[in-house]
């Protein structure tokens, strides 16, 4: 690769070859102050997104909403019917009879919650997502179902294309790759 | 578990993902699953053939009458939503429990499920007998001013049923999001790239993406777990809330849960002895994998031991004249060849698994599950048609006799839910390939070698 053409880039992508050693990378690259970065894995690798610097999300409030809105839904959508849209009064038995609303509101719940973990975990995500410059690294593409990766990005105020790559070959990688953006 | 490997031999992350991976995108196709796929597709042909006949002749095409109002239909319909549940189980609460021998079980469980589900919700449909009807249980706003009956189980029935499909549907995809994105960037041509791509979202693997999917993975195990114990407390109460005799039951929500869990663990090693043999997946689901679900098997076939004897205990403690004489004709009656066939199905069978040897001995085991599975569906024939042939009075008395048509939908369904099954082994991995990433390097640390 020519660095001297400075084509505008994404970024660079380090590749280790075991959970450990892009943890510590992580753990490194956040201590040396770069914050604009990723990391891909195949599969999850716990505490990876703390190293990062991204340490709380958002799904379980989210997926709590989505319960509540299910519950709430339902039990008025059960009340409302026979409380005030359509009262029948069968031998004096009483309109709200809401013991017998709770298996439906329960399904709903349940319904609700689950919606919103699937969309918003979806969506906080960012996906679907039909292009993502990382793709660009044929490497990647062969092997991200085997390998982990570091990414900096160049729009990290501290990144500086030599000095960037020197530090991602100090940190251990087994290659360095320039991301097309 | 701690000193059992969860799976054999050794593996990396390349290899492992190369062994499900080419299942699907290389090897090609087995002739048996070529055989398979064709006896299935017959049958199911019969199913459709069955339903399209149902439709134009009506429920007369059964042999259903007065009193025996409900037949196989329903019967079929609590047999198929109950092998569905398994899947759940496994995928949600061995989730919750962090039992990890479940990563290479759950993804091909959870099909299950939803085929299982699927085909479960025709059923009532087909019973009704006014199936054009059939939409009047959703509630939507309407010019006749009506609203579904919310105090009606069928109602219940109606809202349990397709939110477990759905939820099954949503959890199932979750999990393959990440295989998908796997099958795309090692597709071996463009529309199959295209497709698998399609579906992956766009999926990379990014560290924050992981974090918040597996929350919301957790999530979903921790919303479908009590769903599923809704789902078939809700299908006992279609009959428990009836004040037919055999019916009338408070020990039915959790006995109906033990019985669907029970026949599910059944249908997982129905499916899971022959497809691995077939695919050479002995590694990935060994015989650990066999031995428990045999444990489970025992387990909740001694549950459902448990609810027969309680139904027994009860029709006699009831005091009710009713009551006392069900239990009595159950055993004794014109049923009781199906009783005790069921008692020696589902009570005694498991009871096997006590020994070890057969545990481990796979064909042992495969014909139990399809014993099981009979016994299973046994047990709602007896409870659906015994029931009801001799209720209140002797001049209404009736017996139950089934048609060429019942025998028809009945077989058709399981060849309906084959072929399902011999698609998703052929276009989708059948066991979870992020997950057994996982227990790579758990099981083996220098499992990278394997591959070298």
């Amino acid at each position: 690769m020519a660095e001297h053409e400075t084509p505008k880039l994404y970024g660079l992508l380090a590749k280790f070859d075991q959970p450990a050693a892009v943890l510590q990378a992580a753990r490194r690259a956040y201590a040396a102050g770069y914050r604009k970065m990723d990391a891909y894995s195949p599969m999850p690798v716990e505490g990876l997104a703390e190293e990062l610097g991204h340490p709380t999300t958002r799904i379980p409030y989210l997926t709590f909403m989505g319960g509540l809105i299910g519950a709430v839904g339902a039990l008025f959508m059960m009340v409302d019917a026979c409380v005030w849209d359509y009262p029948i009064n069968v031998g004096g038995r009483p309109l709200n009879s809401w013991p017998a609303f709770i298996p439906i509101t329960f399904e709903l719940t349940v319904l609700g919650a689950a919606f919103f973990a699937l969309f918003g975990m979806l969506f906080v995500n960012g996906l679907p997502m039909p292009y993502h410059p990382v793709f660009n690294v044929e490497d990647f593409r062969r092997e991200n179902h085997e390998r982990f990766y570091l990414c900096i990005e160049t729009h990290d105020p501290k990144f500086e294309l030599a000095q960037t790559r020197e530090f991602l070959v100090s940190l251990g990688a087994l290659a360095v790759y320039e991301v097309e953006p | 578990m701690a000193s059992t490997p969860l799976i054999r031999g050794r593996w990396g992350y390349a290899s492992i993902t190369d062994k499900i991976a080419d299942i699907v995108l290389r090897r090609p196709t087995h002739w048996i699953w070529g055989v398979g796929l064709l006896v299935t597709l017959v049958m199911s042909v019969f199913f459709f053939g069955a339903m399209g006949y149902l439709f134009t002749r009506g429920v007369g095409i059964w042999g259903v009458n007065i009193p025996v109002a409900w037949g196989f239909a329903i019967g079929n319909f609590v047999w198929w939503i109950g092998i569905g549940h398994a899947g759940t189980f496994i995928s949600a609460f061995l989730l919750l429990l962090r039992q990890k021998w479940r990563n290479s079980i759950n993804r091909f469980a959870e099909a299950m499920t939803l085929f299982a589900a699927g085909i479960a919700g025709i059923w009532p449909i087909l019973h009704v007998g006014r199936p054009w009807f059939a939409y009047w249980l959703v509630p939507y706003p309407n010019v006749m001013n009506y609203w579904p009956q919310w105090r009606s189980p069928l109602v219940w029935d109606f809202f349990a049923i397709s939110t477990y499909l759905i939820v099954s549907l949503v959890f199932w995809y979750v999990g393959l999001v990440p295989d998908l994105a796997t099958l795309r960037d090692r597709a071996t041509s463009k529309t199959k790239a295209m497709v698998y791509g399609f579906f992956a979202l766009g999926w990379r693997g990014e560290a924050r993406h992981w974090a918040r999917y597996e929350i919301a993975y957790l999530l979903l195990g921790g919303l479908a777990a009590p769903l599923v114990v809704s789902v078939h407390s809700i299908v006992s109460l279609d009959f428990a809330v009836g004040n037919t005799p055999g019916y009338h039951s408070t020990i039915f929500p959790p006995y109906f849960v033990a019985g669907a869990l029970y026949s599910g663990f059944a249908m997982v090693l129905t499916l899971a002895i022959p497809m691995r043999a077939v695919y050479g997946l002995q590694d990935l689901i060994t015989l650990n994998h066999i031995e428990n679900s045999c444990k489970v098997l025992i387990a909740t076939g001694s549950v459902v031991g448990y609810g027969y004897l309680t139904e027994g205990f009860m029709g006699w403690y009831s005091q009710n004249t009713y009551e006392q004489y069900i239990s009595w004709d159950r055993a004794f009656g014109a049923y009781a060849w199906g009783y005790w066939c069921l008692i020696v199905c589902n009570v005694l069978t498991p009871q096997l698994f006590w020994i070890p040897a057969f545990r481990r001995n796979v064909i042992i085991v495969f014909v139990l599950s399809l014993v099981i599975q009979f016994g299973m569906w046994m047990e709602r024939f007896v409870i659906i048609v015994q029931s009801l042939h001799h209720d209140w009075l002797p001049s209404s008395w009736y017996m139950f006799y089934p048609t060429v048509w019942d025998f028809t939908t009945l077989f058709g369904s399981i060849g309906v839910f084959f072929f399902l099954f011999m698609l998703f082994i052929r276009y989708l991995p059948m066991i979870s390939i992020f997950e057994l990433r996982e227990l790579v390097d758990e099981t083996s640390e220098r499992g990278e070698e394997a591959h070298g």
